[in-house]
């Protein structure tokens, strides 16, 4: 569908709309709700990062006046079935035991009871008098510790794959991916180069915590209001776990103070529905930022190993990876797409992936931007820059002679269409940030991304009003600026002023269905159904104007946002705009609305390249970044200020995580680091001025050639920043984060060595 | 006929079988023909999703499959 081609308001650059309200404070965000007669609930937390729960007495704690009531595990119904889609999602029945726990606390931090009361300081009061008496069981806390022999059991009857034979175990699941002959493909190497790597725990940081308010009506449907990143998903897990039909549900979606895939799954929303069914008033649910960092899901920490083969040419003979994720304590860390991404720059012959979905005595992995894919292309990308290394080659020289191109078998099946690999790569070779050589005594790294992107089912309506403004609905929460692409392909596409354009976010009964904004998927599959949908609008308003003028409507054409005669018709005819078509609806049919629902399929694969300077105080251990460049293909650009946000912030994001992130725990699985103070995200006084390049090889499965933009650029900046520390040291250092203590470490390792 | 290939992961379903050829218009057809050679293997592929001819799709009953059609059956992706 799409070519590269000049548009009138697609590429430019509008003040974003939700803005003003945002930095005004006007804008509502998920714990901003209040309803009259409104009462506040507080979640019990496991003290232990593993326990059987011998008993709940909760009688002293509903004694205290104002607590209104409390719930356990046994509120719930047991035996809730379906699956929750996405890789990281497991069962409904997984997900209901990780909102509260029934039998066993599986990580410190695991829901055993919630309260109701009054206020939120009550409420906070009575879980100190709800007793638990627990038996408190050994926690395994790494995958290598609980892949071995007989490591403690975080459910005894998981079974390897989901099945009933075999003995118990930690391990999940397996992956596996292979093609060719690896052995054959390494005997034929000229140079091998294997690493093993670790990748920590870290958590998507996002400013605002996890909050919903919940009512019931007299009918016993229920009304949810949180932040989220898909409120239809929101409705259905929250029936799924209540046991309820999602036709009783109904949640509005607020502004999100960011998700990064942490908020694609609930924690809250069954609590806060169960206390207002059993208290008959509306119930309101705030997240602390402890709370978050210790019950809501982080993303997996990896033990990866990575070994690759090549000619002295550089040519890549054989590749094979080795890639163990933490999954918490429910099966699904991201582990299949890291397999799957591991090798996707790159044009292999012959290659070997197995992954495993490990169990920890940690919280459950929820999707974190491009899951999996920041652990496995470290791991990738940080053993490519050895093998550059070795070969003494450029490390874009050696990645341009083995790159993915159109053409290409991806490692994970499919033969690849237009991608952007190349010219990313092309694009890094040749920039100014690159060319100019590295100042003495700091150290550059360079890597590549990737991310798959993603369709699924997306609906929008769009409306004329009488004046001719156009109002876009739609069911997907804006976390990235989707609002504002919105408006510009609908303005585009209807050929109006991007000013006449509003876009709004309904709720599950006001919009069509929507699936979660994740997967860098609004701006391709949302998009494609409001282009849809005005072109709906189009086709009605040639409708109209072939009324007004007595002719067919195949004999009307729309131009710069007007009907107009086609060529050839004769009828002397003053062209009808949007807002004369609009002014006259109630004359010729009625309103005008266009609309959409859609399964999109065909997004496009998403690659980048980016490199920086950094320099290593060797007294100390920090690290500081000089320059980063992140250079990625968008297919097209849509907002280009907003595709370069997301560029920079998932290079940040990166960078923290690479430099600083972790979640540390003490020996019985206690995290020590639970609050930004501790959890060092980087500030903007640690970063600098990030360069971007945006690369547009547009799309062909979209009518603007729209790829996801929102995850890749958080893959690569782990392996810059290791291969950028590794050159300014002369040594590699393997595992992230390089935190100061870390670096200092290995630099003091190293000397002694 | 159109080439279907199954991962690693489906390989238990299909007794080790990695690739067979099948008669079919659409993908819904594709399981189908599928799932008669391995009785409820369709369970599984229903949750997967596939590259039809490099692309990708996630339910997508109705695509069209030609006679040259390569189909791969993978691991669904959301992401987040």
């Amino acid at each position: 569908m799409a070519e590269a081609r000049d548009y009138r308001a697609i590429g430019t650059r509008p003040v974003r709309p939700d803005g003003v309200d945002k930095v005004t404070g006007r804008a509502n965000f998920g714990a901003d709700m209040t309803l009259p007669n409104m009462i506040h609930g507080k979640v019990l937390r496991s003290p232990h990062a593993h326990a059987r729960i011998k008993s709940i007495d909760a009688s002293r704690a509903l004694r205290l006046p104002g607590v209104y009531a409390v719930i356990s595990g046994a509120d719930f119904p047991s035996g809730a079935e379906g699956e929750i889609s996405g890789e990281g999602g497991g069962t409904v029945s997984d997900l209901a035991k990780n909102i509260m726990a029934r039998d066993k606390a599986l990580y410190h931090g695991h829901a055993v009871a919630a309260v109701a009361a009054k206020t939120a300081f009550l409420a906070e009061s009575a879980l100190e008098l709800i007793d638990v008496d627990y038996e408190v069981l050994p926690p395994v806390l790494d995958v290598d510790t609980a892949m071995a022999d007989g490591a403690p059991l975080v459910d005894e009857h998981q079974r390897t794959g989901g099945g009933q034979g075999d003995a118990p175990s930690n391990i999940a699941a397996i992956t596996k991916f292979e093609r060719g002959d690896p052995e054959a493909g390494f005997a034929a190497a000229d140079v091998v180069v294997e690493g093993a790597y670790r990748v920590p725990t870290a958590h998507q940081g996002y400013i605002e915590p996890h909050a919903c308010t919940a009512t019931l009506d007299e009918e016993g449907r229920a009304t949810v209001w949180c932040c989220t990143q898909g409120h239809f998903d929101v409705r259905s897990m929250t029936a799924g776990v209540l046991g309820k039909s999602v036709g009783e549900i109904k949640v509005v979606p607020s502004e999100i103070g960011g998700g990064f895939g942490g908020k694609t799954v609930i924690y809250l929303e069954p609590l806060a529905v169960k206390l207002s069914e059993l208290t008959g008033r509306p119930v309101k649910m705030v997240m602390s930022r402890e709370e978050v960092f210790r019950a809501t899901g982080p993303t997996s920490a990896s033990h990866c190993r990575v070994k690759v083969g090549a000619k002295r040419d550089g040519t890549i003979t054989a590749a094979t990876a080795w890639l163990a994720y933490e999954a918490g304590a429910f099966p699904g860390a991201p582990v299949g797409p890291g397999c799957m991404s591991v090798f996707a720059p790159y044009d292999l012959d012959n290659f070997r992936i197995e992954g495993f979905d490990v169990l920890v005595n940690k919280p459950k992995a929820a999707a974190y931007r491009a899951p999996g894919a920041p652990q496995s292309l470290h791991a990738m990308e940080s053993t490519i820059d050895e093998l550059a290394r070795k070969l003494g080659m450029d490390p874009i020289d050696l990645r341009l002679a083995n790159c993915a191109d159109e053409g290409t078998h991806a490692p994970y099946g499919p033969t690849f269409p237009a991608i952007g690999i190349k010219k990313c790569l092309e694009a890094a070779k040749v920039h100014p940030n690159y060319t100019t050589p590295k100042a003495d005594g700091t150290g550059r790294g360079i890597a590549a991304g990737f991310w798959f992107n993603i369709g699924m089912q997306s609906s929008a309506e769009v409306r004329l009003s009488e004046d001719g403004t156009v109002t876009v609905m739609e069911g997907s929460p804006d976390i990235g600026g989707s609002r504002a692409s919105m408006c510009l392909m609908a303005a585009e596409t209807l050929g109006v002023p991007y000013n006449i354009v509003r876009a709004h976010v309904g709720d599950t009964e006001s919009t069509g269905f929507c699936n979660v904004t994740g997967g860098s998927r609004t701006t391709f599959a949302t998009g494609l159904a409001v282009v849809q949908a005005c072109e709906d609008i189009i086709a009605e308003c040639k409708q109209r104007a072939a009324m007004t003028w007595d002719i067919d409507a195949d004999q009307v054409d729309w131009t710069d946002g007007e009907a107009v005669p086609k060529p050839g018709v004769n009828i002397d005819v003053a062209p009808l705009s949007l807002a004369d078509i609009a002014g006259n609806a109630g004359r010729t049919g009625g309103p005008i609305l266009g609309r959409a629902s859609l399964n999109a399929q065909g997004a496009g694969a998403s690659f980048s390249v980016n490199f920086a300077d950094v320099t290593v105080d060797r007294e100390t251990g920090k690290v500081d970044v000089l320059n980063f460049t992140a250079i990625q293909d968008a297919g097209t650009a849509i907002h280009p200020a907003y595709v370069e946000g997301q560029m920079q912030g998932g290079a940040v994001q990166g960078l923290g995580w690479a430099l600083n992130e972790e979640y540390i725990y003490d020996d019985n699985g206690v995290m020590e680091n639970a609050g930004f103070l501790d959890y060092r995200v980087p500030v903007a006084s640690d970063m600098p001025m990030i360069d971007t390049q945006i690369i547009e090889v547009p799309n062909p499965s979209h009518p603007y050639g729209v790829r996801g933009v929102g995850e890749t650029p958080i893959v690569a900046p782990l392996a810059v920043a290791s291969n950028a520390v590794s050159d300014a040291l002369g040594f590699r250092i393997s595992d992230l984060p390089l935190s100061p203590p870390s670096v200092l470490a290995a630099i003091d390792g190293h000397d002694e060595a | 006929m159109a080439r279907v290939v199954f991962p690693e992961h489906l390989l238990q379903h299909t007794g080790g079988t990695r690739e067979i050829e099948v008669h079919a218009s659409n993908y819904r057809g594709v399981v189908r023909a599928v799932d008669k050679q391995w009785p409820g293997i369709e369970q599984v592929l229903i949750k997967s999703a596939v590259a039809i001819d490099g692309q990708i799709y996630q339910d997508a009953w109705l695509e069209p499959i030609r006679e040259d059609s390569e189909i791969f059956f993978m691991q669904r992706i959301e992401g987040g």
